[in-house]
């Protein structure tokens, strides 16, 4: 086959410069003619980067690739023997091909390390030639392949029918289903242009040859030649010493997470990141030059390590089996009326977690826990982690897809629910491994009378306890990874900054925070209201819960908040003795905080400010908040004793940026997550090590004023590069939400980085989207005298997440207002 | 410095020449039809920008050439706007060559590498050539092309496409808009929304005098064509509701889906020439201009050249304003 043309390769997004054929002498003894991509690269001294695509694709797989990756690297892409532009040679089996790739790298002359990355079957080619040439091998890139069909799982439905007797020729061949098929999988989020450039080389029927004979080769029985051959290569992969990375489509109907998980058990040094939204073809849905990047410059994962001295020795659950509190109430629930004292919890935590292990549940594995706010999920929860087990705690805050979403991407082991739940589970396919287990069978199981009775081993403080899920306000939610150790800090610091003592008990109107209370070894309340939605709260389910308690403390949303403002009646005595009213998750509004104070007027208000990575970071309560006045940007306090607050440059570099400048907010404390599930580039990009300490990097621009307060302005993603500089979006909204008739403000940037424009968007009463009337628009500018908006624009609604209903999601809202002040939006 | 200014008959043109001689430059205007001379450093040459043996003279002893003549509209043959735009451009690069100038501001238009899609933020892109209907557009960007060819080590030339000019006088867009909307025939081209550069004319002005300055063999911005604008894009609809509220006139336009508007300007284009001399209301450049967004990155023009605008859109209204009521 002739090698593509220029003007095709222009068409494509391919340099034609890149395009080379060279007469490579094979170990068959002949001489095949290969095409491959070939970019030069600035740096002699770095590994070349060698990538091997699979079948039905071509070199042109790692166009994206070749586009995007750092011009430092030489990156170097063949078309397999009988596939792409290469010789049409027939059917080629896997052990040939491995071949062949040594055959290639010789013919090249390449000399120095290679990098190698790899898709599909490309990758087990690559694995192929890891195990035969070690000392040449600096790390591998997979994505989306496989060397086995992971245990319990059948061979990918897709191929398998693809390599079927009767259908294979016509699926593979005689038409172009396979081809096309691969370029339309679900999951491919590909331009037409990337699709054209796929297929290119597989037009007509001859030129299919190849694919078809890299079908046949796939083995789905144990006589198949080549399954002896990939067996050979799987038995040798643990003794790579490389780093091996992975890069994982998440929607990949053939190879997916089961693929991953083999491959992860298999390797060393192994770390992968999740793509929630990318399919098989991972490499040219996303950029996945970034990832490539930072593997071969860090071989070294950051994980956080500087964990300070624990306050306490104690364990999670130690305080549920103090001898003083037996019956004490441990838990009361609003929705049913139920309590439970802390001799009783003890007994149920004790039971459940007796009954987990007799269904199978070990240390160290994840289990969903799919329970409504209740005294059942608490006591879950806790067994969970007495035993050790992993908890994954996505709540129904994130909306059914997202909670799925969040549940698929931990890889449970165990489904523990209610049984809708359960049963959902399996429909949607969330945990299709997974064991499921009923709540309702673990209730009737042989009771135990407290945690002393259990003859389990604790688990260590270094031991994960929980994934917890931010909102993904910006993006899929992030799943976070605490240990036992991290959460102890956690509660001590909490301990401390509220001064949380036995006599205080305590209502939470937010699940996750309602399972520290056993932890603290206080009262807890639950509030009857619908969880998925916090502004369900109403004044006398709060009042009632505080009732039940006696409590001292209420911790709820501001969402939450204004709805109890909102149904708030003169008989709401037990508000009355609340000493600390908590509320966070989102900005709360500082008139919210004044009109609660008057029903409560005995509670301290308290904003404390953090993020699911690190908890809490920094507290405000209202006195403070009206001491610090008005700046630029939101103020959320002083950081809490133990936690280091730094300011860094946008443009990286400069630490510990003196006090009013603004720059993105880095943190490091004792209770800080361990970091991210899965997601390794995520987590590289979000921590670092300096002056003795793991930070993390928030994502938030801000500042500390003179007085030490910590201000938020925006998210770092969320900044506005104009010509004349960088703008922060909050403080812009904030002087904005003062004109009247502003309920909610964004400013957002539209443009390319540097030469973006400000752009303000309104939520108003305005029935119509439209741009702002002339006296709004007027106000407005005036608001923001110094900068130039060049438009303004009203509408009924800002985009927000599902979670807290107030973080604006403003990537969105940049492109909506993009396309509308493009003129192509009627 | 003295220097050769022709289309000084223009508002834009005429400001350049007025402030240059105010500055204490020598200035030649070289003009179709002279009147008399308005200042004491201009003096007026009778000549057409066609006839290279009248430019030659004009230039005699010049330092610099601001080329601004041209043929503009919709009316006329190609063969009108060719002799005058690029054959014209082509006698004024003899001249200066002839009399060995070394700076040349050539007055392009952002039509020349106007591709009819949005342009959000861009840089000047290279002007492109090919058009069938639009003799303005093809002829200036021809001239351009040869105008920045001609950059060389004793010729310095940049080409300046300032975007939607306006302000006290001007007769194309404040005009034309505050007449129809006097009238109850102000269109609005799909809606509205669509975000669109302005210059206000002093900005202009002294943008080209800045070029003036800057250019010269070899300098950064020779060779180089620039938009120029004040750097606030707003949306079509505050651009004409604010000139109509400067004027005192009310501003309710009939909306006109963009499409509508395209079809009915290719129509317009090719039956007015048959019935009609003056311009016509629609041409689908106008269409276009009007129904996508066109903001540019003021960066290079302002590092470039030195400059940067003046006066704010704020002030420019409060100008025009003031100046309707002068006149009224």
């Amino acid at each position: 086959m002739s090698a593509p043309s220029a003007q095709l390769l222009g068409e494509i997004g391919l340099d034609p410069s890149w395009s080379h054929t060279v007469e490579v002498p094979s170990h068959d003894g002949q001489i095949h003619r290969w095409h491959y991509l070939d970019r030069p690269g600035l740096s002699n001294d770095l590994p070349t980067v060698l990538c091997l695509h699979g079948n039905p694709t071509w070199s042109y797989l790692w166009s994206r690739l070749f586009n995007e990756l750092g011009e430092k690297f030489r990156v170097v892409a063949p078309d397999h023997l009988s596939m792409g532009f290469s010789d049409q040679i027939g059917p080629r089996r896997y052990r040939e091909r491995v071949a062949d790739i040594n055959d290639f790298v010789n013919a090249l002359g390449i000399s120095g390390q290679i990098w190698l990355v790899a898709q599909d079957w490309g990758g087990a080619i690559a694995m192929g030639y890891a195990v035969a040439h070690s000392e040449r091998v600096a790390g591998l890139v997979l994505s989306n392949t496989g060397i086995a069909v992971p245990v319990g799982r059948k061979a990918p439905r897709l191929i398998q029918i693809s390599a079927s007797g009767g259908l294979h020729r016509s699926i593979t061949r005689n038409t172009s289903l396979f081809v096309r098929g691969t370029a339309y999988l679900p999951g491919a989020g590909l331009t037409r242009q990337q699709r054209q450039g796929l297929v290119a080389p597989y037009v007509r029927r001859d030129q299919r040859d190849g694919v078809a004979g890299f079908v046949a080769d796939v083995p789905f029985n144990e006589k198949h030649q080549t399954f002896a051959d990939l067996a050979e290569v799987a038995a040798q992969l643990p003794s790579l010493r490389v780093p091996v990375r992975l890069w994982w489509g998440a929607k990949d109907p053939v190879f997916n997470d089961d693929f991953a998980d083999d491959l992860m058990k298999r390797f060393t040094d192994v770390q992968i990141q999740r793509v929630a939204n990318s399919g098989h073809l991972a490499v040219i849905e996303t950029s996945i030059a970034p990832f490539l990047e930072s593997a071969i410059s860090q071989s070294r994962s950051v994980e956080q390590q500087s964990i300070e001295a624990l306050g306490s020795e104690e364990s999670l659950w130690s305080r549920i089996m103090n001898p003083n509190r037996e019956n004490t109430l441990a838990i009361h629930d609003g929705a049913d009326q139920s309590s439970v004292t802390f001799s009783e919890l003890d007994s149920r935590v004790a039971t459940f977690a007796q009954a987990l292990v007799q269904r199978g549940v070990e240390a160290g594995e994840r289990v969903a826990v799919l329970v409504p706010p209740s005294i059942d999920l608490i006591a879950l929860v806790y067994a969970c982690w007495r035993i050790g087990a992993v908890t994954v705690i996505a709540d129904r805050g994130l909306g059914l897809n997202g909670l799925g979403r969040a549940v698929k991407s931990s890889r449970v082991q165990h489904v523990v629910g209610i049984r809708s739940a359960v049963v959902a589970a399996r429909m949607l396919r969330w945990a299709p491994r997974a064991s499921l287990i009923d709540l309702k069978s673990l209730q009737k199981s042989m009771q135990l009378e407290g945690l002393n009775q259990l003859g389990r081993p604790e688990p260590n403080s270094d031991d994960l306890a929980a994934i917890l899920f931010t909102s993904g306000a910006t993006g899929p939610a992030k799943g976070v990874r605490y240990t036992h150790g991290q959460l102890c800090a956690q509660r001590e610091i909490l301990q401390n900054v509220y001064n949380i003592t036995d006599a205080d008990s305590f209502v939470a109107a937010f699940a996750p925070f309602a399972l520290f209370g056993p932890a603290l070894g206080i009262t807890t309340g639950l509030a009857d209201m619908d969880v998925t939605s916090p502004a369900t709260l109403t004044a006398n389910a709060l009042d009632d819960a505080c009732r039940a308690t006696q409590a001292t403390m209420v911790f709820a949303s501001p969402a939450a908040l204004v709805n109890v403002l909102k149904t708030a009646s003169k008989n709401l005595n037990s508000l009355r003795h609340v000493r600390l009213v908590m509320s966070a998750g989102a900005p709360v509004p500082i008139e919210t905080l004044r009109h609660m104070q008057k029903l409560c007027p005995q509670a301290e208000m308290h904003t404390p400010f953090g993020m699911t990575e690190v908890l809490p970071v920094a507290d405000l309560s209202l006195q403070q908040r009206e001491a610090a006045g008005e700046g630029s940007g939101v103020c959320v306090g002083k950081p809490v004793d133990g936690c280091h607050v730094t300011i860094v440059a946008i443009d990286g570099g400069t630490m510990n940026l003196p006090s009013g400048e603004c720059g993105e907010i880095v943190v490091s404390a004792p209770w800080m997550s361990l970091g991210y599930n899965r997601l390794w580039l995520t987590q590289q990009n979000a921590r670092f090590e300096s002056d003795g300490f793991t930070w993390h990097r928030t994502g938030d621009v801000g500042h500390i004023d003179g007085n030490g307060n910590l201000w938020i302005e925006g998210r770092v993603v969320h900044m506005i590069h104009a010509a004349h500089g960088s703008i922060t979006p909050v403080p812009l909204e904030v002087a904005c939400e003062k004109i009247s008739g502003v309920k909610r403000a964004a400013a957002v940037g539209i443009g390319d980085k540097g030469a973006q424009q400000l752009v303000m968007v309104l939520e108003t009463d305005q029935a119509k989207e439209d741009v702002a009337s002339v006296q709004l628009a007027a106000k407005v500018r005036e608001a923001l005298a110094d900068l130039d908006v060049v438009a303004i624009w009203e509408t009924k609604k800002l985009p927000v997440d599902i979670r807290h209903n107030s973080k604006i999601d403003r990537t969105a809202l940049a492109q909506k207002m993009q396309k509308v002040l493009s003129g192509r939006s009627q | 410095m003295k220097v050769l200014v022709t289309g000084a008959g223009s508002l834009l043109l005429g400001g350049v020449a007025q402030q240059l001689a105010d500055r204490g430059d020598e200035i030649v205007c070289f003009q179709r039809r002279v009147s008399e001379s308005p200042h004491q450093n201009i003096t007026m040459f009778a000549g057409d920008i066609r006839d290279r043996g009248s430019l030659t003279e004009a230039a005699v002893g010049c330092d610099a050439i601001i080329h601004g003549a041209a043929r503009v509209g919709v009316m006329g043959s190609w063969e009108d706007f060719y002799s005058t735009n690029v054959d014209g451009t082509i006698n004024i690069l003899r001249a200066a060559t002839e009399h060995r100038i070394s700076k040349l501001v050539y007055v392009s238009t952002p039509s020349v590498a106007h591709v009819g899609h949005a342009i959000e933020g861009d840089v000047a892109k290279p002007a492109t050539t090919g058009r069938k209907h639009a003799h303005y557009a093809e002829s200036k960007a021809q001239a351009e092309i040869l105008a920045l060819q001609a950059n060389s080590a004793e010729l310095g030339v940049v080409a300046l496409r300032p975007h939607l000019v306006w302000g006290p006088g001007d007769t194309q867009l404040v005009g034309r808009i505050v007449d129809r909307a006097r009238q109850g025939r102000l269109v609005m081209v799909g809606s509205g929304h669509a975000l669109v550069d302005s210059t206000y004319i002093d900005n202009a002005i002294s943008a080209h005098i800045a070029a003036l300055d800057a250019v010269a063999p070899g300098s950064v911005c020779a060779g180089q064509a620039y938009v120029i604008s004040n750097g606030e894009p707003r949306t079509v609809n505050e651009l004409m509701s604010r000139i109509c509220l400067a004027a005192g006139v009310e501003f309710s336009p009939k909306h006109i889906p963009a499409v509508i508007a395209r079809n009915i300007g290719s129509v317009v284009e090719r039956i007015w020439p048959l019935i009609r001399k003056d311009e016509p209301p629609m041409t689908r450049f106008v269409a276009e201009q009007l129904g996508t967004a066109h903001w540019f990155d003021q960066r290079p023009a302002q590092e470039d050249l030195n400059w940067k605008p003046t006066v704010s859109l704020d002030e420019g209204f409060v100008r025009l304003a003031q100046w309707f009521a002068q006149t009224a």
